[in-house]
């Protein structure tokens, strides 16, 4: 961490977007994470990803829950609304924020011991309710905030700071949202913002619960050797499956793709994600194979990256359509409509008699 | 054919020695040693090798090589001097002024004189001037050291009362001979100083008129150097150089004569006009030394450069009501400094713009005024004139006409055939380093080297030719002259401890005071400027971003974090796959446009084989990358930028002279 602020200045060429903010409006507050924390860049690629999407930072709902990860909430988009939620317990605060509005872009973040051990049953149900929400998850395999004991992510056979072997294996947040019916589910890597801030962009404008599990290293407690999450050993055992890339709406197609190279998936809003796959027998639309592949690359100890599964009909019903819930905010609805009254409370009562 | 995507474009190598090829479009597959593949970019546009050969990637910068971080102190590059900006600037936030005056002086020798009146090229280049809108109020800050200093002759250069028996003549008492003498006199030297008039300071005294710089500063500052021994000739101008060699009396002569011939306007009337017709250096000097004290109603001034600047604000205190400034061309092409022009326009001095001089006009014998045709140009983008004409002519009244359109050196004294060779402008061939000329022991420097520049310039023309006369008086060779240098230290007290103060201050420059408009005119030699307070002083030293504290990187300490990039407030860094300079300049983070400004590019990193590329330009130093590097790959390291002068050379000599037991 630094106790120096940012100075406010900015490089004098810095581009506007489509609102005419640079990237430097999208920040928050000063990070108190340890310096070189993989954190800080996911909170950097945040910062860029919604700066490319013009996002009107009184439009964005940030959400966590207890940890390091959760604290980064903080550092950026400081004009957005935010939440910080008791421990695991994000995904409830985030299912009633996007019942009562769901006009809002909801990103949640969240850590590995937040989202795979207290939290794990609320992860699982907002994946089931696919709610409309981005879920990120910065995932370094340690708690941090308790001086580094192995998390529900170590690796099995991954070597502690102080040496000690992990005997216990991992929960991965990929497979599991996979069997659940995700339909947005990405890997990503702290130290690759190219392959991380499209990844972002696409999964705010996804339509439904779109997981992204970024591999974040723990400077401070998980970066020797023997970690099987260092920066080092991330570098050396990372495998892009798939490149993403966002194309926004108003975008014309710039990308000049030789055929069956790339494939576009269109967004309910217009927008598209291009697909580039590494691998020309690897189907990014084909759940069982997807995770056959996540599966198959962490037997032999590499991190399948990129958007490694999409539904690309967006098919799926998502939270609201299966609650019904109004398209107006209810803090737009006219009181009569939200309220029953004493007659209607009464009718409604006399169900149950 | 495959593009690179332009929203993520460029290329990133991932994964030193790992160019595999096995499936798929996006590993190179390219059979020469490659050193990677392309990571969550882009389909390749090129095979990646091409670009990262040895012959297509910039070479990891050189920070050995002392320019490199001297480069980076802009302040202190432009100095011809090089003045220790920073250093001082950072004292006098400290208050020690005294140090601060003593750092300047061991650079520029006259911080008081040059705190008032240097060209100032230090802060057209200051930095801050590109992230903000101005640059830091340097010489102001300058004058604030020379103001509130303490008595400090303790802490002059000490004279040795046995001298080394070498005897050294400067032709002219200007700021280049005194520089000379101030370097040469502590090293045991005899120096011997001829000036035609009878007060020292050449031109410093003779054309800066006293409500810019106050006669008792300049005493000041001359009396100490003279006060180290000087034998001061007054009233002897050296008439002939061959009777001054052929006395034998010296082993070296320096001429620091300076550029005292003003140049002339060849116009119908101008003979019969001489009367009210002035040359603009002849005539401050005049005023300076008291043989004119009035001029007309009227007056014209032709040209607009600082002399012109000086003659226009000395009519006004001579008796003037109307001066017009005339400018051949549009205000662009002016060469008087920005801020003398604001000051004479205060004192509301009118400046005509394309107006080029036709005629004096008689009236009875007697000057009227002059003619001008009136100018207009046509601009091309770059702002050259590509063609004038003359659209009319315009008469305008006047009872006197001063003429500052520039000054050239003169050598009627120095015989053509002494050995000293003289160009087809029938000026001295000198060398630029040596400032030696044709004829050995026979020096040059100040304006009388290479035409008129500035009292800066003359101090290091004088520097350097005290270094070349103590090489030749100990039969050394000239160029063979010590290098400069620079040393590092880091400036990391602790955690989050850094011995500098690098909270950026969003400070606007101060303001300088001057006396009202009323007041200022009551006299010839009430000076204008007030000097900073020492609360302003204290205000706009905070406006220094100590450029002299570089960040340092240590490729082989990285880890790829990105912590330093996305702290970074003016996004300087990035780390990318090597490539060809003007393709990676292209490619950083914010492209870096300012070809002038090196980047700085790391040896490979360790885990990628990408670089660390830093784009000095806009660098703040606040130290951020370094205060959030975990493996201290980056610090914060002040530059001491080490300028030989006379006094180290001399030390160097001896230091390399056989020891006899």
């Amino acid at each position: 961490m630094t106790f120096i602020a940012k100075p406010k200045l900015t490089h004098p060429s810095l581009p506007q977007n489509a609102l005419g903010l640079t990237r430097r409006a999208y920040e928050g507050a000063l990070s108190t994470l340890c310096a070189g924390c993989g954190h800080d860049s996911i909170t950097a690629a945040i910062v860029e990803a919604c700066w490319r999407l013009s996002l009107e930072p009184q439009n964005l709902v940030k959400l966590s829950g207890i940890g390091c990860s959760s604290k980064t909430t903080a550092y950026f988009v400081s004009g957005a609304h935010g939440f910080n939620a008791v421990h695991g317990r994000m995904p409830s605060i985030a299912t009633g924020a996007n019942a009562a509005n769901r006009r809002l872009t909801y990103l949640g973040v969240s850590g590995d011991g937040d989202t795979l051990s207290i939290g794990l049953g609320q992860f699982c149900h907002a994946i089931r309710r696919n709610l409309d929400m981005l879920y990120l998850i910065e995932n370094n395999g340690v708690y941090g905030l308790t001086k580094g004991q192995f998390s529900a992510s170590a690796d099995l056979g991954t070597r502690a700071k102080k040496g000690e072997t992990n005997l216990q294996p991992p929960i991965d947040p990929v497979l599991l949202a996979l069997d659940l019916g995700a339909t947005f589910v990405a890997r990503g890597f702290s130290g690759d913002k190219r392959q991380l801030v499209p990844l972002i962009e696409a999964g705010l404008k996804h339509r439904g619960f779109a997981l992204i599990d970024v591999l974040s290293p723990c400077v401070t407690f998980n970066d020797h050797e023997g970690s099987t999450k260092s920066y080092a050993y991330t570098r050396e055992h990372y495998e892009p499956a798939v490149f993403a890339d966002f194309v926004p709406r108003e975008a014309p197609i710039l990308v000049d793709y030789a055929p069956g190279e790339a494939r576009e998936v269109a967004l309910h809003d217009g927008s598209r994600i291009v697909l580039r796959k590494t691998d020309s027998d690897y189907d990014p639309t084909d759940r069982a194979a997807a995770g056959a592949a996540v599966q198959s690359r962490m037997n032999s100890g590499e991190y399948l990256t990129g958007l490694i599964y999409l539904d690309p009909s967006e098919a799926r019903a998502e939270f609201h359509q299966v609650n019904a819930t109004p398209d107006e905010p209810l803090n737009a609805l006219p009181y009569e409509q939200l309220s029953p009254g004493a007659q209607g409370l009464r009718k409604i009562l006399s169900r149950y008699r | 054919m495959h593009t690179i995507a332009p929203a993520y474009g460029g290329l990133e190598t991932f994964g030193a020695g790992r160019c595999r090829t096995p499936s798929g479009l996006f590993y190179c597959t390219c059979h020469t040693p490659a050193r990677g593949w392309l990571g969550g970019g882009a389909p390749l546009a090129l095979s990646l090798c091409t670009l990262i050969q040895p012959s297509n990637i910039v070479d990891p910068t050189d920070t050995s090589n002392p320019d490199y971080y001297h480069r980076v102190v802009d302040c202190q590059w432009a100095c011809p001097a090089h003045t220790d900006v920073p250093e001082y600037i950072r004292l006098i936030a400290q208050g020690r002024f005294t140090d601060a005056y003593l750092v300047n002086r061991q650079s520029n020798v006259f911080p008081g004189i040059l705190g008032r009146v240097c060209d100032r090229p230090c802060e057209p280049a200051c930095r801050r001037g590109r992230v903000e809108d101005k640059p830091v109020a340097i010489c102001r800050l300058k004058r604030v050291a020379a103001d509130h200093r303490e008595e400090l002759s303790a802490r002059l250069p000490k004279i040795p009362p046995v001298k080394n028996g070498r005897r050294i003549a400067c032709i002219g008492a200007g700021c280049a001979s005194l520089t000379v003498a101030n370097d040469l006199l502590p090293l045991g030297y005899e120096v011997t100083m001829f000036e035609r008039y009878e007060k020292p300071g050449g031109l410093m005294r003779s054309n800066i008129p006293a409500f810019r710089l106050p006669e008792s500063v300049l005493d000041e500052e001359i009396g100490m150097i003279l006060g180290m021994g000087v034998e001061l000739r007054l009233g002897t101008p050296v008439e002939s150089l061959r009777a001054l060699l052929e006395q034998g009396r010296f082993d070296a002569v320096f001429v620091g004569s300076g550029a005292p011939k003003g140049k002339e306007l060849r116009l119908p009337g101008r003979d019969e006009a001489s009367a009210n017709v002035h040359i603009g250096i002849s005539w401050l000097e005049s005023v300076a030394f008291g043989h004119i004290g009035h001029i007309g109603e009227r007056v014209l001034i032709i040209g607009v450069g600082n002399t012109a600047m000086d003659c226009c604000r000395t009519s006004l205190r001579l008796g003037a009501r109307e001066v017009k400034v005339m400018a051949r061309k549009p205000r662009e092409f002016f060469k008087a400094s920005p801020w003398e022009l604001e000051d004479a326009e205060e004192e509301r001095i009118e400046i005509m713009v394309n107006r080029a001089p036709k005629a004096f006009v008689l009236e009875r014998g007697r000057l009227a005024g002059m003619l001008f045709d009136c100018m207009e140009y046509e601009l091309d983008a770059r702002g050259r004139i590509v063609t004038e004409r003359v659209t009319g002519e315009q008469f305008l009244p006047a009872d006197d006409v001063i003429l500052a359109i520039g000054q050239e050196n003169a050598f009627p004294w120095i015989e053509r055939d002494l050995g000293i060779a003289f160009d087809k402008w029938d000026v001295p061939v000198v060398d630029a380093r040596t400032f030696q000329s044709t004829r050995a022991g026979v020096f040059f420097g100040g304006d009388a080297a290479f035409g008129p520049k500035n009292i800066i310039w003359a101090v290091e023309h004088g520097h350097q030719a005290a270094i070349s006369i103590h090489r030749h008086c100990q039969g050394e060779p000239l160029a063979e002259r010590l290098a400069p240098a620079v040393t590092l230290h880091s400036r990391k007290m602790g955690m989050h401890e850094w011995s500098y103060a690098n909270d950026y201050a969003p400070l606007e420059r101060r303001l300088m005071p001057h006396v009202s408009l009323k007041e200022r005119f009551k006299k010839l030699n009430i000076e204008v400027e007030l000097g900073f307070s020492a609360q302003q002083a204290a205000e706009e030293a905070q406006r220094c971003l100590n450029c002299d504290v570089q960040t340092v990187f240590a490729a082989k300490l990285c880890i790829e974090c990105d912590a330093c990039i996305d702290i970074c407030p003016v996004d300087c860094l990035t780390i990318a796959a090597n490539g060809p300079e003007a393709e990676l300049r292209a490619r950083l983070k914010a492209p870096a446009v300012n070809a002038a400004q090196p980047l700085y590019v790391s040896g490979a990193l360790p885990q990628t084989g990408r670089v660390m590329v830093k784009d000095e330009d806009l660098c703040v130093h606040c130290g951020l990358c370094a205060e959030r590097c975990p493996t201290a790959a980056w610090d914060m390291q002040k530059s001491d930028i080490h300028w030989p002068h006379a006094a180290e050379e001399a030390h160097a000599l001896e230091a390399r002279k056989p020891k006899i037991a």
